[in-house]
């Protein structure tokens, strides 16, 4: 039998792991959204702009729907200005989204996207979306907001149809609206 | 003084050392605040434990009352989801893991020859820990806008977003009983690593102590986890961080990862210090050595592995790619290898001994034929394509009983009965725990058994209502419950006549029973192998082939 480790080194030993466990509970965040990233799960597309171009392909073509929803206590009125968008994959799409602020006070939304089906979200580009700022409109305002899009060629065959889901978050408490003539 | 305990080293004694070494309790009720004897903290917890599950079973009372009828009778759906969540929450904090601390810090010591455990004060603290833990977690039933009603999961947004305001008193208890399991952990390993009697091998500790090492590693790996979430939830909800919220660009989804990375251990902390009682009520009461010692602890090894790559198999339904199902899902199956070779060697056991039923045995042998059928609905919900039906219903509710009622709760019960007399000084009355295990076999099944049909038709469970059709088999739950409910009042009478008298039991009571702790008296005097035995073979100097070493 060998010698047992004394008794303080033991119990320093496994306070260590206890603090490695608890900092690893935290690292599960990024964890999650690199793995989310780099495998396009989940239905979650990357933040980033895109900033490639494709050859099209002019062979087939791919349904793009649009959902436009708010989230609960967020009144905006908010929808995409067509319901769908038929196009070759390595084609550029642009749709519009409309919102507007029908209270009586400015506020700040945040629209966060989501793609099904989920394996699909790898193969969507964004080059450009509303979704990468936040939006601040003052009462009654009304703005058109562009999304444009590329559908990626290596899109799976099997995947004829896809959905783009904006949900629309009321974050004026976390980021307060300017005043109308600061923004 | 030392707060550690030092292996070969006789424990210094109080400061009272005048009164001698052999000096019982000390007087009154600061005797049980200051105590930091193995036993006392023990009892402690068992007490505790005991009164825990009385409250979460009237929970589910509460629940069954509800639910004995279709329609709303009883309680408003708000108070019935704070029942939910906090029968939930409350058995498996406050009764099921304190059970299993209070029974390793009653009989750890006594199974290897350690005076007390490792680290007597901080003992006493993380039990004292329990109690402030509770109060706090109780004490949101009283508050304005209630108690935690988002299950025992607490999925955000339920528990951030949409949470009552005592929300924040939930995490505080979350994080207190979180501690004191870590340390209760912690202990328990350095007890088990150094303080075994010379001549006790790993190799030669009783199951219930090897399952214990690997429970208190699951422990240590995964209550700062939870610790973790939950700390989460606290800044999400006060300082405007977004783990959980996507408006922030956090996930919900995440929350479900982190918690079931905790969850899953959880599960199996829950279980295997019962595997490991099991293992030595079994061979006691079969009059034979345990059935594949050393397949038993790798299986156990395997099981806890095993419990931290399965988690997402609670999460078929939030839309993992195909590729994690696929991986979820056999992961899960393996599970049931090394928890088949445990059932193996539990039957193998039995096969051919001398067997009688003794209650601790007739608690033991529902535990083996029933925690296999739990397994078997849990192979069921492993196969994911199948969990898109059974997911959030009633087979589900059906599942996790029968893996904790006759797997953890009878495990303990069988515990306490083969113990009793150990503890007491007496036996306890055997035609009383015979009818209190009859009676709860049949109250159990009767309560979980029908939960099987009405998942598979469709019924949700965490819903005060229901459709007609599940009318019948959701009144005979209900009666099972009761009958259950109401025999464990009776199971606390058993107990208190045990305590104040009965046949005085021998120092081993059972004569197939086998280990350190029927070597010392009954009751077991307040202080214990302050001189380690010595479990070297003895004869050393004339070993020669052929002669048996002794255990």
């Amino acid at each position: 039998m060998s010698e047992p480790i004394p008794t303080r080194r033991l119990i320093g030993r496994l306070l260590v792991l206890v603090v490695a466990m608890f900092a690893f509970g935290f690292a599960l965040v990024p964890l999650y959204d690199v793995m989310c990233d780099a495998f396009g799960i989940n239905g979650k597309p990357s933040g980033n702009a895109y900033q490639g171009s494709q050859v099209v392909d002019e062979a087939r073509q791919v349904r793009v729907q649009f959902l436009a929803t708010n989230s609960a206590d967020m009144g905006w009125e908010f929808h995409p200005k067509a319901d769908e968008l038929v196009l070759s994959p390595g084609a550029v799409g642009e749709m519009l989204f409309v919102a507007r602020n029908p209270s009586d006070r400015p506020m700040t939304a945040q629209a966060i996207p989501s793609i099904a089906p989920s394996e699909a979200a790898a193969y969507f580009h964004k080059t450009e979306c509303f979704c990468f700022t936040q939006q601040m409109l003052q009462p009654g305002e009304r703005i058109e907001m562009p999304v444009r899009f590329i559908v990626d060629r290596d899109l799976p065959r099997d995947v004829h149809h896809l959905t783009l889901a904006y949900t629309l978050f009321d974050i004026t408490a976390r980021k307060p609206p300017v005043a109308l003539n600061g923004g | 003084m030392s707060a550690v305990i030092e292996p070969g080293r006789v424990e210094p004694g109080h400061v009272e050392q005048a009164h001698g070494d052999h000096h019982g309790p000390a007087k009154g009720l600061m005797r049980w605040v200051l105590t930091t004897n193995h036993k006392d903290i023990g009892s402690m917890y068992l007490w505790f434990s005991f009164c825990a599950f009385l409250l979460g079973g009237s929970m589910a009372m509460v629940i069954r009352a509800e639910l004995f009828q279709p329609g709303l009778q009883i309680v408003q759906p708000e108070f019935f989801n704070q029942m939910t969540t906090m029968h939930g929450l409350i058995m498996v904090f406050g009764a099921v893991m304190p059970a299993f601390v209070g029974l390793a810090n009653w009989m750890i010591p006594l199974m290897i020859g350690a005076p007390d455990m490792a680290l007597p004060r901080m003992n006493n603290f993380s039990f004292w820990l329990l109690p402030a833990a509770f109060g706090l977690l109780v004490s949101t039933l009283f508050m304005e806008g209630g108690g935690p009603n988002f299950g025992w999961t607490f999925y955000a947004p339920l528990s951030t977003t949409y949470a009552p305001e005592s929300v924040t008193f939930f995490i505080f208890a979350i994080h207190l009983m979180g501690i004191s399991s870590i340390m209760g952990a912690i202990n328990v390993i350095a007890t088990i690593l150094n303080l075994r009697a010379p001549g006790m091998t790993l190799m030669k500790m009783p199951l219930f102590v090897w399952t214990w090492l690997i429970t208190a590693f699951l422990l240590i790996a995964v209550m700062p986890v939870l610790a973790g979430v939950v700390t989460m939830m606290l800044m999400d909800i006060h300082f405007g961080t977004s783990f959980f919220s996507a408006a922030g660009g956090g996930d919900p989804v995440l929350f479900q990862h982190v918690f079931w990375f905790f969850g899953h251990p959880e599960v199996y902390i829950m279980i295997l210090p019962a595997f490991g009682a099991v293992s030595s009520i079994i061979p006691a009461f079969s009059r034979k050595p345990l059935f594949g010692y050393t397949s038993m602890v790798y299986a156990t090894a395997a099981i806890a592995f095993l419990s931290f790559i399965v988690w997402a198999h609670h999460m078929f339904v939030v839309g993992i790619p195909l590729v994690g199902e696929l991986f979820f899902m056999y992961a899960t199956m393996l599970i049931a290898v090394p928890t088949g070779v445990k059932v193996f060697n539990w039957v193998s056991t039995m096969w051919q001994g001398s067997l009688s039923f003794e209650t601790p045995m007739l608690f033991a042998v529902a535990f083996v034929i029933l925690f296999t059928i739990g397994g078997f609905s849990g192979l069921m919900l492993a196969i994911a394509p199948a969990d898109f039906q059974y997911h959030d219903t009633y087979f589900v509710v059906a599942h996790f009983h029968y893996v904790l009622v006759p797997g953890a709760i009878f495990g303990i019960f069988a515990s306490a009965y083969y113990w009793l007399p150990k503890w007491t000084g007496h036996m306890y009355d055997e035609t009383l725990g015979k009818l209190h295990f009859w009676l709860s076999f049949v109250g159990m099944n009767m309560a979980f058994f029908p939960m099987h049909f009405v998942g598979l038709a469709g019924m949700p469970r965490r819903i005060p209502d229901y459709n007609l059709q599940f009318a019948d088999f959701n009144m005979i739950s209900s009666i099972g419950a009761f009958t259950f409910g109401a025999t464990q009042i009776f199971f606390l009478f058993i107990v208190i006549k045990c305590i104040r008298g009965g046949k005085p039991a021998p120092a081993k009571p059972w004569d197939g029973a086998e280990g350190l702790e029927w070597t010392i008296p009954s009751p077991a005097p307040y202080h214990t192998f302050q001189v380690p035995p010595d479990m070297n073979p003895v004869h050393e100097h004339r070993k020669g082939p052929g002669d048996e070493v002794l255990p």
